[in-house]
């Protein structure tokens, strides 16, 4: 049976009618360089694989300008036919709402339980059973990039690990580099929280402030240090004064600075500037220290329009998602992880070759957004790009955190 | 946004300039007076020489210059690319398909709420009836109101009627956002037009619409100027409600800007954003730059007289 | 007058009542209905989605305890008295000095009029270009060889905010000074006569006799400021978006933030209540004396 048939066979099973060509309208924030290469992979499979026609509606930003956007729409009662989300809690209100479309007949068609892989991901699309999203590609934050050209201008190697590269950091600046760039926006400043968190506090403190709210050791020693951490980063950060994640990245590919903490997407802007890992650029997943990724990343949720052409072809996008040809291809273009273990990826490179090697030998996390709702995130973020941004002592930093903690749902 | 709300005041009477006679020849108070009015000038010029200047170079000459210095090779790539190229994720046709989209919102936008506000300001300077007074006050209070608390109900409301996300949808939040200032900035001038004329249209019979129509609309026309050009203005500029009630099919050229500038592949392309930004508020600019002299008179007539 | 305009019987006005039909439902449904939905709430626990599970005061002592709503009062205040005071002061001055029957009057209007014309988003991007301090006037002033001149309130949490307030300036003085002159030409001529015969100076005249005659365009000009103060929201997400960290956040968009990415709407309503209260308290008074009053002239 070839892709399309079984497309078909699936969209059948629902409305038993045949499908006419619909334009469908899908929404997602991914208008950086690389990001914008990946969505139009999902554009052209979708067009030259069905019928219809794909609609881009992206919305420039981040996640956090589109996402008011997304649900207001789908609120008001007129939804795009697919959104990006980020799996997790954040739609679980809207699936419980009814609003969303319930995927789970082609995910059972699709043996879609025997494919993801880690297993964690189709469960946090699953509410009570059903499934309502489909995940398309995995995305870890605890990556350090390494631009080769600072390091040499420096005059210094190439760090192996998070201590060789705070060595390091004064010869960078000796050089006229900055040691570590940074965007100026909570999230980011975020991502390098956690990172270090893991690095440096290790994954079972990690696991019981971050899973299981547990404000009394996120109130101990080992946080303690990963808050000094944060504290000496902030100062290597100094002379960062950019915005956009991938301005920053940027940074890293032209050699202005030494070292970027940032998810594996940061991938996709070194391909397009025509970088080669390892040559041009390393990267040491969990800072070279903690061989662990978290397994976020993004998925397509399918809001309820009452078409039923439109209601087949939602079906077959969301089918045609999770086929092998358009994984390879999209995760290749954005350097992310695809989500079934059963098709090769020997064409990614090294980095991408790396992050495999650690989903396969099991080194995996939840990450923030299955384990912590919007709400607390919001918070932590403001937090950070407070004590990023100011003079805020680690100990008052700490105190803050832990109230938030505390407060967590 | 624009917030405007010319509210009632003194009297007054457009006569011309006061002050004492100018002195032809160069007197120290001339040189103070013109020193002071060329400073502030270039204060509030720079500005959009910047963005002029800055749209028109390349990005080499952008990264080694500074931004005050004119182009030494004048490029007009970055408007051409900010018209229809830009990109936002895999859609690259730039401001062009938000142009029209302003367009389509706009027309209906200031015809409407033109229309239904000087209804209003006619009936409650004219026609007052128990408890008029009492609706225009919660209205005068909703201008202060931001909007971001009324985002959500209005989500609601549009669902509920069935207008999420068209144009209409969008129409009808311009008319009511902008119905306090226009109501209020019509009745001021309803009000002070002569009460002989609205005795004697009523002693000849005519009714409510009559009158409006055949006596308060045509000696209206200063005050229907100034609305227009706060509503083309403040609706053309609007960037939260276009990006909150419409979808990608309809975003309207702020929006499209904002998608722009926002959307950085590879390096920040500021000639392009200025390109943008300035063809985005040409609109506007053009209007204010035409009849600037008919709107200062407008505002001495609606918002100053009372 | 109000004879003849205020006809007693219930149907002599049906017409009016009939066309006021728009505006008594926006003033109903719309604002007065749309802000009790909001304060209502504001004391639940609603998340994504508006759900009746009362929380009592909860939200409001969140928001009160929050960090970030602090600097967002303090930085509306500074801007909020600032821009307010220098407003003033300067589309007076502006409107008085275009006032004394200078030459290329209407070229000056224009250009002191015509950033009003510019949306906030606009603002924002254009000074954030100008306050750039690799490219912008930090940057000019050291080429000329004032080598530690050092102006960078985007990048600077302790001055960020009157980074804000210069582009805000920039945008709003125009139309205060448009008032101010309506206001000025409406003095009368004999006024002018007798402060000569009198020989009172000239500075003297505007600040004793002036100012005191025009208090009617103050509060017109007051009122249109502090609408718009309490709205700052456009201007600092596209200049600054908040930061750096957030130090330049404002309530209108804690607002939004907590509503829309914290997915908190309870505490994005009480947080909006709160401004809600806070110009409530201001403007009853004045809206009372203004248009509740029964007399007008």
């Amino acid at each position: 049976m070839n892709l399309k048939t079984k497309l078909l066979s699936a969209a059948a099973i629902i409305c038993g009618t045949s499908v006419g060509a619909v334009e469908l309208e899908v929404t997602h924030w991914w208008t950086s360089g690389g990001e914008a290469a990946a969505v139009s992979e999902l554009a052209k499979a979708f067009t030259a694989k069905t019928d219809h026609t794909w609609v881009d509606g992206a919305i420039a930003g981040s996640g956090g300008t589109a996402r008011p956007i997304i649900i207001s729409r789908i609120l008001g009662g007129d939804p795009m036919a697919a959104t990006q989300l980020n799996h997790g809690r954040q739609s679980e209100e809207l699936i419980e709402a009814g609003l969303m479309t319930d995927l789970t007949e082609i995910a059972e068609a699709g043996g879609w339980k025997d494919l993801v892989n880690p297993s964690s991901l189709l469960d946090s699309c699953t509410l009570d059973g059903r499934i309502y999203c489909v995940p398309v590609n995995i995305h870890s934050a605890q990556w350090l990039w390494l631009s080769h050209e600072a390091f040499a201008t420096a005059g210094v190697d190439v760090p192996k690990d998070w201590h060789q590269f705070v060595a390091a950091a004064p010869a960078l600046q000796k050089a006229g580099l900055v040691p570590l760039a940074m965007g100026q926006q909570g999230w980011q400043q975020n991502i390098a929280f956690g990172t270090l968190t893991i690095a440096i506090a290790g994954v079972e403190d990690w696991r019981e402030v971050t899973v299981n709210k547990n404000a009394e050791v996120a109130a101990g020693d080992s946080y303690k240090s990963v808050f000094e951490a944060v504290a000496d980063a902030r100062e290597l950060a100094r002379d960062s004064k950019v915005q956009d994640w991938n301005l920053a990245t940027n940074m890293v590919i032209t050699g202005k600075a030494g070292g970027q903490i940032m998810g594996d997407w940061a991938q996709g802007e070194f391909q397009v500037a025509g970088q080669v890992a390892d040559q041009d650029y390393s990267c040491l997943p969990g800072l070279g220290i903690n061989q662990v990724l978290d397994t976020g990343g993004d998925a397509f949720y399918f809001p309820k329009i009452d078409d039923p052409e439109i209601h087949a072809a939602q079906l077959e996008l969301a089918a045609l998602l999770i086929s092998p040809e358009v994984q390879v291809a999209f995760n290749l273009a954005k350097g992310s992880l695809p989500v079934r273990g059963d098709i090769d990826m020997s064409s990614a490179n090294s980095c991408m070759q790396k992050g495999l090697e650690i989903l396969a030998s099991g080194g995996v996390l939840p990450s923030d957004d299955m384990s912590l709702s919007a709400d607390t995130t919001t918070q932590i973020e403001d937090l950070m790009a407070e004590f990023w941004a100011s003079d805020l002592s680690a100990t008052e930093a700490q105190a803050r955190y832990v109230d938030i903690i505390a407060d967590a749902d | 946004m624009t917030d405007t709300s010319p509210l009632s005041a003194g009297t007054a009477a457009m006569t011309g300039p006061r002050g004492a006679k100018p002195k032809t020849r160069l007197s120290r108070r001339n040189i103070f007076l013109y020193g002071t009015l060329l400073l502030i000038s270039v204060y509030y010029l720079l500005p959009l020489y910047v963005m002029v200047v800055t749209s028109l170079k390349g990005m080499p000459e952008i990264r080694m210059g500074n931004i005050f210095s004119p182009p030494v090779e004048v490029t007009f790539q970055p408007w051409v690319k900010a018209w229809s190229e830009a990109c936002t994720g895999i859609n690259c046709d730039g401001l062009s398909r938000g142009f029209g989209n302003s367009v389509r919102i706009l027309i209906p936008s200031v015809a409407l709420s033109i229309t239904i506000a000087s209804i209003n300001g006619y009936a409650l300077a004219n026609w007052r009836f128990k408890g008029s007074e009492v609706f225009f006050t919660i209205l005068i209070i909703g201008a202060f109101i931001p909007y971001q608390t009324m985002l959500y109900p209005i989500v609601i409301l549009l669902r509920e009627i069935g207008l999420m996300g068209s144009v209409w949808g969008l129409v009808l939040v311009h008319t009511v956002f902008g119905m306090p200032i226009l109501t209020l900035l019509f009745r001021n001038y309803f009000t002070s037009m002569p009460e002989e004329l609205f005795k004697a249209a009523r002693v000849d019979g005519a009714g409510f619409w009559g009158i409006y129509f055949r006596i308060m609309l045509p000696m209206s026309l200063p005050i229907f100027v100034v609305a227009m050009i706060l509503q083309v203005t403040g609706i053309w500029n609007d960037f939260l409600f276009g990006v909150i009630y419409t979808k990608p099919a309809t975003y309207p050229m702020t929006v499209q800007l904002n998608n722009i500038v926002n959307s950085v592949q590879g390096v920040k392309e500021y000639n392009v954003n200025m390109a943008a930004t300035l063809l985005t508020s040409l609109v506007p600019l053009v209007i204010y730059f035409v009849s600037g002299k008919l709107f200062v008179r407008g505002i001495a007539a609606g918002a100053v007289k009372g | 007058m109000d004879s003849a305009k205020r006809p007693n019987g219930l149907f002599r006005n049906k017409s009016a009542k009939i066309a006021s039909i728009p505006m008594i439902l926006t003033a109903l449904v719309v604002f007065f209905g749309g802000t009790a939905w909001t304060v209502f709430y504001s004391f639940t626990g609603s998340r994504l989605l508006p759900k009746v599970k009362f929380v009592g005061f909860d939200q409001y002592e969140r928001l009160w305890s929050s960090h970030r709503w602090m600097i967002s009062i303090e930085n509306l205040a500074i801007y909020g008295i600032c821009s307010l005071v220098l407003t003033m002061v300067l589309g007076f001055t502006l409107a008085a000095l275009l006032d004394r029957k200078i030459r290329f009057e209407n070229t000056f209007r224009t250009i002191i009029l015509y950033p009003f014309a510019l949306s906030f988003v606009v603002t924002g991007l254009a000074w954030q270009w100008i306050l750039n301090p690799d490219f912008g006037v930090q940057a000019v002033v050291r080429a000329w060889g004032w080598e530690s001149f050092s102006f960078d309130p985007m990048n600077n949490p302790d001055i960020v905010i009157y980074g804000i307030l210069i582009a805000g300036m920039w945008q709003g003085t125009g139309l205060v000074m448009v008032i101010m002159l309506a206001g000025l030409r409406g003095i009368d001529e004999d006024i002018w006569k007798a402060t000569r015969v009198d020989g009172i100076g000239l500075v003297k005249t505007y600040v004793q006799v002036i100012v005191p005659m025009m208090r009617p365009v103050f509060v017109t000009a007051l009122v249109i400021i502090s609408s718009g103060i309490i709205k700052l929201y456009d201007l600092v997400v596209a200049q600054t978006n908040g930061g750096p960290g957030i130090s330049s956040e404002v309530p209108a968009k804690y607002v939004i933030d907590y509503m829309f990415k914290a997915q908190n709407l309870g505490q994005g309503f009480a947080a909006s209540t709160m401004m809600m209260v806070s110009v409530v308290i201001i403007l009853v008074p004045w809206a009372y004396l203004e248009f509740g009053g029964k007399k007008r002239d």
